[in-house]
């Protein structure tokens, strides 16, 4: 799983029928201590995450289709968790993270 | 999945088994600010309406199969959403302690 800042959503009314009804968020990609990683990915919001919260996002086709119950969907990610906390080695850096975001 | 832009569409009449009837386009990659990023690819599309100079959103590896009719097909990047708007989202302003 990958670390994410939500950071958009996506809309779009023509699109494979697996994600009617869905909400895509755009999240920037960060490494351990909160910086942007570069890149971003569009994932599916599972848990009611909200702009500028730092959230854990499941990239594997498997688990994504099992979490959502939609086996032979054409999806891959997903935003599975919203984070309060980082901790490591540079622990102060990540929790100062965790709590701009909230 | 990422955004990208239809640039262009394939025509091939020699094809795997499977791909009959499937519409494959040349889409750029881009970055969230809408900016081109990496390789140009060849996707297959999926919603059977995107054409060139749309905003797409596209899916990678084993799931673009899963897009098609027939997810037994060699394809491995697939158009799944043609986009209406990208909102920039402002975090809630917060009171500072």
């Amino acid at each position: 799983m990958k670390l994410g800042r939500v950071v958009g959503t996506v809309v779009s009314t023509i699109n494979a029928p697996a994600f009617d009804g869905r909400t895509l968020l755009l999240c920037d990609l960060l490494d351990p201590s909160g910086q942007p990683a570069g890149g971003y990915l569009i994932a599916i919001d599972t848990v009611g995450a909200g702009a500028g919260e730092t959230v854990l996002i499941l990239d594997e086709g498997n688990s994504a289709r099992q979490v959502l119950d939609a086996p032979g969907a054409p999806i891959r990610t997903l935003v599975v968790g919203i984070v309060d906390a980082v901790t490591g080695e540079e622990s102060g850096t990540l929790r100062a993270v965790a709590a701009t975001a909230s | 999945m990422q955004l990208a832009r239809v640039i262009g569409t394939v025509v091939a009449t020699v094809k795997a088994p499977g791909l009959q009837g499937v519409k494959l386009l040349v889409i750029q990659p881009l970055d969230r600010a809408l900016r081109p990023t990496g390789s140009q690819l060849v996707a297959a599309d999926a919603v059977h309406m995107a054409g060139p100079g749309e905003l797409v959103y596209f899916v990678a590896a084993r799931e673009a199969a899963q897009a098609m009719p027939d997810p037994f097909v060699p394809v491995d990047h697939a158009i799944v959403g043609i986009v209406d708007a990208v909102s920039p989202l402002e975090p809630p302003a917060r009171d500072e302690p």
